[in-house]
């Protein structure tokens, strides 16, 4: 159990007010775009209309004349540095600048610099690109055959568009568990093409001085300190040398996983600071946003299931063919090409699994990040949520009952999954029962039924998901070789206050007063009183930032135990403190913010007191000061979960979904902050309803986008959206230090597959087995006009 | 260029500016109030939400020029005496901003709200701000927020 401090320390389970607030409600943020450096430059790009094509020319003459306009950068440009190509996260390569051919719609293709932004949208449109046009290839099983053009020819010996096969599980065990089923269920399961579109685009400042060799690039990046290392190996050889890289993330106006790659916009602005001696600012618009960042999922699965006819899982198997478009740019620990897809086993007592995924190259922009989710779980749950359902209905189950049926029990836990993860706690049937009675389960079942005998269309989903978070132990995780332990310097002033800096970067999620709170709730210094720093790659130790719900099991454990660590110092200096009472540090006992002597607990010393000691009478022959560091290594991942429940009401008419109601309960573990805690759900939620009914990135069959802004892109607004009813249980995980888990992302990987079972839940009748998100009203329309329904 | 006057946050301003510059960068860049944000191009996120005598507008899709005359009220304008306005009070209590992005302009877009109906219902909030984007909030506590703010105006 977590020990309670009062409202003013501020520790764990209190709803703190963010501290972060202040500055934005008052338009004091400091955003990337609000950067201004003496004597700065605007950098824009020129960008391919076409998906696959041979740059023929590039003619910059008329850029050049347009005023303002000081510099064009074009591939060749950048050969001359070898800085044309640069790696991926995932050891593949991407162009910076192309110097032969662009591989999709939207590819940077040039770069203007000029002396103002408006300038430089000039310049670009003033510069002459001939292409010549080359076959594209958009579908990923086309990719696949034989005959299909090699997009990457860069690859000496390339003679296919195959990227990666992973696999895992037992292949001949899962087959023959599958022979020997009374029942088996297979189903095709699509997710699309999605973007995070945070509401901030990218960008950068780059600042290079010449003389001293000192880089500084503010950035919109989720993971400023790995940037850094990989800004000096890629461009060690032009000069750049880690001790003189600073990298500033700002204030983010969210991350969602987006901000985590490279992209190549930074890389020119970088060189276009070095190459003009000036600081070059790059924003992306939109449009560009839309076109060119990474992506996540594009994941075609085919799933199935074995199973008794009673509806006991014994087996699935699942094939997947994964979309990178022209790179491999995922973002994904480096031994798992795939992410962390072995999940998929979901919340179930699988004893055979196998599971496969194909990499494969196509004409798309490049990715294959994360959607606010930890690497690759969101289509791992949906497969096996989905498929769940699929058995359900093939075996006469309510989907409840078969869920029931084949969790893994509460007293399983630590529990070994069939593919091989150790489940750290859970208890589904808890979360499941309680989403249930807050929804009025049994009662909707009624409803259901009368509705359906008057013909109208009501439907119910349960998700009950289970999350792979907290990338993760050194044994297993890494980037780029980089361990993915992550870190808090702790240092407490004379007066008691404290600064503690991590190696996370907060896009949104609360990080200043969540980890003040942890800090807080370890020394009883009050949360106000704790400045959290992060971002500044000068100041904060390294860690490798917040993505995958990260930050608090690998960064919030690191501030446990730093606070940890200064309070056994603390213990040592009460006991020089209450020296007169003739006690050692074995007499002291803790409460939040005080040590005191467990004989007479009138007698003791504050946290405050030891603070100005450790600076003006510490004990001799120790070192004065009170600070730690602490880079924590993850024994295990950790295991959110929860259940959700939706029910929707579908309009026979045009076919448009309407969620009713949305009940989520979600168990991350012991809570630092409730309200950010229900905050985040929300906001999840709302990210699993966009690409459930919503959001996807398509393209016509020459590669052009065909949702390159949000005109067509489908962001939900507070109309779409509905009014979410969030609960929780506390299940806390054994091997952090706090018990928490990490709650940022797992509404976004519960909720489509609850959207998704409802509307088909409400269509079953009609025998709809499956259909593939985002289920917009045309495809409703379609098979309800299939089936002869209208209005 | 073209001279024109405008009134931002009360301060009335004399400003030459080229034909074709957008409000949103006049506010942002030459009068460096960068609480004013861009999050598209196509007048869809609503980041860039100002008060243009009081009624809310998409700054990005306004030419300066036609602010003329005109009086604009920008998130840096809501703080009066060191007193936060109702709505800043409000998205504070109410955990109304993650990321903080879009907060500006939905705050921008309540207080023009607020200005009609100091009552909205939850139904009317959600209309009101539909053309305003939020990615990390899911909108419930904007909408409590509001309400809140509501609140606040209502009991003076
Ligand atoms: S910037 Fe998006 S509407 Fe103005
Ligand atoms: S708070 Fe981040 S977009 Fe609204």
């Amino acid at each position: 159990m977590v020990a309670e401090t009062s409202p003013e320390i501020g520790g764990m389970g209190h709803s703190v007010k963010r501290k972060e607030d202040a500055r934005f409600i008052r338009g004091r943020g400091n955003y990337v775009d609000d950067i201004v450096r003496p004597g700065m430059l605007y950098l824009d790009i020129v960008r391919s209309p076409y998906a696959h094509a041979r740059i023929k020319s590039i003619n910059s003459d008329a850029a050049l004349e347009v005023e303002g306009v000081l510099a064009v950068i074009t591939g060749e440009t950048l050969k001359e540095f070898n800085l044309h190509w640069m790696p991926t996260l995932m050891s593949d390569t991407q162009m910076v600048l192309p110097v032969d051919k662009v591989m999709f719609a939207g590819q940077e293709v040039a770069a203007v610099v000029a002396t103002s932004r408006y300038a430089a949208a000039d310049g670009v449109e003033a510069v002459e690109v001939e292409y010549e046009p080359l076959p594209v290839v958009m579908d990923p099983f086309k990719a696949l055959e034989p005959d299909a053009p090699v997009l990457r020819d860069d690859k000496e010996g390339k003679t296919d568009n195959h990227i990666f096969h992973w696999e895992v599980g037992d292949r001949d065990a899962t087959d023959r568990a599958f022979e020997e089923a009374d029942v088996t269920v297979s189903q095709d399961v699509y997710l699309p093409r999605i973007h995070v579109a945070s509401i901030e685009t990218c960008g950068c400042v780059a600042e290079f001085d010449s003389v001293t060799g000192q880089l500084t690039v503010w950035m919109t990046t989720q993971a400023p300190h790995a940037i850094r290392t990989v800004f000096a190996l890629v461009a060690g050889h032009v000069g750049l040398s880690e001790e003189k890289i600073r990298i500033i993330s700002p204030d983010i106006g969210g991350g969602f996983g987006g901000k985590v790659p490279v992209y190549p916009g930074y890389v020119i602005a970088v060189a276009a600071a070095v190459v003009t001696g000036h600081p070059v600012k790059w924003i992306e618009d939109r449009i560009e946003n839309l076109q060119a960042d990474s992506f996540a999922r594009d994941y075609h699965m085919a799933a199935e299931i074995a199973a008794d006819s009673d509806g006991t899982l014994k087996a699935l198997r699942i094939k997947t063919l994964a979309d990178h478009g022209y790179t491999d740019a995922a973002c994904n620990p480096s031994q798992f090409p795939a992410g962390l897809f072995s999940i998929c086993t979901g919340s179930y007592d699988f004893q055979n699994a196998f599971a496969e995924v194909d990499g494969v190259y196509t004409n798309k922009p490049p990715g294959g990040i994360a959607y606010r989710c930890s690497f690759r779980v969101t289509e791992a749950v949906h497969a096996i949520e989905r498929l769940v359902d699929v058995l359900a209905t093939e075996v006469g189950m309510d989907p409840a009952d078969v869920r029931k049926k084949n969790f893994i029990p509460a007293d399983a836990f630590p529990y070994q999954s069939v593919f091989d993860w150790e489940y750290d706690s859970g208890n589904y049937e808890g979360a499941l029962n309680l989403a249930m009675e807050t929804i009025g389960y049994d009662e909707l079942r009624r409803e259901q039924a009368e509705k359906r005998e008057r013909g109208e269309l009501m439907g119910i989903g349960i998700s009950s998901f289970t999350e792979i978070v907290g990338a993760g132990p050194s044994r297993h995780f890494d980037i780029l070789g980089l361990k993915m332990f992550d870190s808090c310097e702790l240092r407490v002033h004379p007066t008691g206050k404290a600064v503690a800096r991590f190696g996370t970067k907060s896009q949104g999620q609360g990080h200043e007063t969540t980890y003040a709170q942890i800090i807080a709730q370890e020394l009883g210094i009050p949360a106000s009183d704790i400045a959290v720093e992060e971002g500044d790659t000068d100041t904060a130790p390294y860690g490798l930032g917040t993505y995958a719900s990260r930050s608090t099991p690998t960064a919030g454990a690191a501030g446990a135990v730093a606070a940890g660590k200064v309070r056994d110092k603390a213990r040592a200096i009460a006991a020089h403190l209450l020296e007169a009472e003739e006690v050692t540090e074995d007499d002291l006992e803790w409460e939040p913010g005080r040590f005191f002597v467990r004989s007479d607990p009138e007698k003791g010393v504050t946290i405050q007191e030891i603070a100005l000691a450790a600076y003006t009478n510490h004990p001799q022959g120790m070192e004065a000061g009170l600070e730690a560091v602490s880079y924590y290594d993850p024994p295990n991942l950790t295991f959110p979960f929860g259940s959700y429940i939706c029910v929707v009401d579908i309009d026979k008419g045009t076919g448009e979904v309407h969620v009713r109601r949305f009940v989520a309960v979600d168990d991350c573990g012991n809570i630092i902050n409730p309200m950010i805690v229900e905050g985040q759900v929300h906001g999840g939620l709302t990210m699993g309803l966009a690409p459930a009914l919503y959001e996807e990135l398509s393209y016509d069959e020459s590669g052009n986008p065909l949702s390159a802004s949000f005109v067509d892109y489908l962001v939900p607004t507070a109309v779409e959206t509905p009014a979410w009813e969030t609960a929780n249980t506390v299940t806390p995980s054994p091997h952090h230090p706090l018990g928490a888990k990490g709650i940022g992302e797992s509404a976004t990987v519960g909720a489509p597959p609850a959207i998704a079972n409802a509307v088909v839940d409400a269509l079953s009748h009609l025998g709809v087995r499956h259909i593939d998100i985002p289920i917009t009203p045309d495809k409703v329309w379609s098979i309800l006009r299939e089936n002869g329904i209208t209005e | 260029m073209t001279q024109i006057e405008v009134t931002v946050n009360g301060a009335a301003q004399q400003i030459d500016v080229e034909p074709r510059l957008l409000l949103v960068h006049l506010i942002r860049e030459d009068l460096q109030l960068t609480g004013t944000h861009i999050g598209c191009d196509t007048t869809h996120c609503g980041a860039c939400t100002v008060l243009l005598d009081g009624v809310p507008v998409k700054s990005c899709t306004v030419f300066a020029v036609q602010a003329n005359g005109s009086e604009v009220t920008t998130v840096e304008g809501l703080e009066q005496d060191g007193a936060l306005h109702p709505v800043q009070q409000g998205f504070t209590e109410e955990h109304g901003l993650q990321c903080g992005f879009c907060t500006p302009g939905m705050m921008l877009t309540s207080v023009a709200l607020l200005e009609q109906n100091q009552d909205p219902s939850e139904d009317e909030v959600r209309q009101a701000i539909s053309g305003n984007l939020c990615r990390c909030t899911g909108y419930v506590n904007i909408v409590k927020s509001v309400q809140h703010a509501g609140r606040v105006i209502r009991e003076g």
